[in-house]
């Protein structure tokens, strides 16, 4: 009888120059260095033919192969790629005899969000949530949820500047019981829902998200959560234009993605307009600081637009 | 269509058993039965794992067909909820696995297939864990070092009884505390879908010395052939018969 086999860390650890060749179809790795490991694997920087690629191993077979399916399953939805594009699937045997699983993706390189968004401004904010929106709708319309949105599971690739999903281990069909996910983001742990996977389970984490970017260390639930969150969006400053809706989202007014996208561009129409607005009528008074605001607003519905043309 | 029941023993505890019979036993008996045996052991926040201890946890969980882990008490939700699906998996993946040797051999298991079949067959053993009604028998040790504990406990039961209840198929739960007071376990909680009733009951809880973890298992084992748990689940059946009736 083979049990808790998976709960037995055989801790793999492989070194800068080790090749990893496949059991089925016998292509050969060349390890670079760890990215980072999570509950179910590690993934490390490897080079193929000279390219790189990520390449994610464990001794968990079924977990590994649960989300290889996956992947798969998401290569097969139009348009742009939702996770990383899936380059091979294989077993290695290591030289004292253990088997593991393997895949190998694309490898996307990029920054944290939050880091980011530090850097470049809170203009972004609304372009990342334009972003995100688009491709959760499309993750919806195509019968999944992402499940475990959230910040580790994000990275914002350059040229032109978008964010990703890196990772599609929680992504479960809909009607089903999410596959993974993470207390602070979850609206189960918040006591506002079930954890039956549905557009909604996603909106409710999309909105984590944002507050997660502005409260790093993020905190503890309470007795009365609705309030304690609303409260957290209220005081963040690059968060004001946006909270009615996130509000709303948190608690489950929107059933689509793409309803809630269409209230965000309104808002950054709306409030485009309303500076340009208020700048004509009293000049001299906020004249800099409303130009300010107005410009991000441009500039980001601006950036929102290269990045889906491109 | 209907799909099978799969039943599990939860055992929480974080000590070793000193009295009555061995629980490796139990869990055995347990698991001939068709029911699983999973174990958690919880950890003090200063306590490392004791190696008596957690040979005693990883030998219950093994002859009980089940999954052992041993983690402090901040992570228990998390743990209980990994725990029981891995079980869940684990058991499905047993089925297919004895099919797969029938069919292909005895030496023939799910790894020695290439990753394409593997994951088709994944895929079914997938399905199954969500479609399957589960029933899940948690034990919780009361014994005195267990006290500042139960709080962490009940929360991850009702966490529990919200993931497992997003699932497509049926659970019950029921929970006994172990000793009891002149028995061997004693009820806390009878056969029911939910757990958020658990809020009232739980402070009932009382301590004592020792632990007789073998008894409770094979107790727990006999509270699955149980009346009430059989009218649970035909009660439930009749009226969705009645209800499609419409």
């Amino acid at each position: 009888m083979k049990t808790n086999r998976a709960w037995k860390k055989q801790d793999i650890d492989l070194q800068p120059g080790q090749t990893i060749s496949g059991k089925w179809h016998h292509k050969s790795y060349i390890i670079k260095g760890r990215l980072g490991a999570g509950a179910i694997g590690t993934v490390y920087l490897c080079t193929v033919n000279g390219k790189h690629a990520a390449l994610k191993i464990s001794d968990k077979g079924t977990s590994m192969t649960v989300e290889v399916n996956v992947l798969k399953s998401l290569q097969k939805v139009q348009g742009n790629r939702l996770g990383p594009y899936l380059l091979d699937v294989d077993d290695w045997v290591s030289p004292q005899g253990n088997t593991y699983s393997f895949y190998v993706m694309e490898y996307l390189k990029g920054e944290e969000m939050t880091r980011f968004i530090q850097k470049n401004g809170s203009a972004w904010v609304g372009v990342f949530m334009l972003q995100l929106l688009d491709d959760l709708e499309r993750f919806h319309q195509s019968g999944w949820v992402f499940g475990d949105l959230k910040l580790d599971n994000l990275i914002v690739v350059h040229s032109p500047t978008k964010v990703r999903f890196i990772d599609v281990g929680g992504t479960t069909q809909i009607g089903r019981a999410i596959k993974e996910y993470t207390e602070f983001y979850d609206r189960g742990y918040w006591g506002m829902g079930t954890r039956r996977a549905e557009p909604r389970y996603d909106l409710f984490a999309f909105v984590m998200v944002f507050i997660n970017v502005f409260y790093p260390k993020r905190f503890d639930r309470g007795a009365q959560s609705e309030r304690i969150l609303f409260k957290k969006i209220d005081d963040v400053k690059a968060l004001i234009p946006y909270r009615q809706v996130l509000k709303n989202a948190l608690v489950g007014k929107y059933q689509t993605s793409a309803e809630m996208k269409q209230e965000i561009t309104n808002v950054l129409y709306s409030t485009q307009q309303r500076r340009s607005r208020k700048k004509n009528a009293k000049k001299d008074t906020h004249a800099p600081f409303l130009m300010e605001a107005g410009g991000v607003t441009i500039v980001a519905i601006g950036y929102y637009l290269v990045s889906i043309l491109i | 269509m209907r799909k099978g029941t799969l039943k599990q023993i939860l055992l929480l505890t974080d000590g070793c058993s000193n009295r009555g019979e061995d629980p490796s036993v139990t869990a055995a008996l347990a698991y001939q039965q068709g029911i699983t045996v999973n174990v958690i052991g919880i950890l003090d926040d200063d306590q490392t794992e004791d190696s008596v201890e957690l040979k005693e946890i990883e030998e219950i969980a093994l002859s009980g067909g089940g999954v052992s882990q041993i983690v402090y008490s901040e992570s228990l939700s998390q743990t209980v909820q990994m725990v029981t699906k891995q079980a869940m998996t684990q058991t499905l993946q047993g089925f297919v696995n004895k099919e797969l040797k029938q069919i292909l051999g005895s030496n023939h298991t799910l790894e020695d297939l290439d990753p394409e079949k593997r994951g088709e067959i994944m895929e079914v053993v997938e399905d199954l864990g969500e479609m399957s009604d589960l029933e899940v028998l948690v034990l919780v040790d009361t014994s005195a070092s267990m006290h500042n504990k139960l709080q962490t406990v009940k929360e991850s039961l009702i966490d529990l009884s919200i993931s497992l209840n997003s699932r497509i198929g049926r659970n019950r739960f029921a929970i006994y505390s172990f000793p009891g007071k002149r028995k061997d376990i004693q009820k806390v909680f009878d056969w029911s879908p939910q757990l958020d009733a658990i809020s009232t009951v739980f402070p009932k809880l009382t301590s004592g010395g020792i632990t007789p973890t073998g008894p409770a298992i094979r107790e727990a084992m006999y509270q699955f052939g149980k009346k009430s748990l059989l009218r649970s689940f035909r009660d439930e059946d009749k009226s969705g018969l009645e209800e499609t009736g419409y």
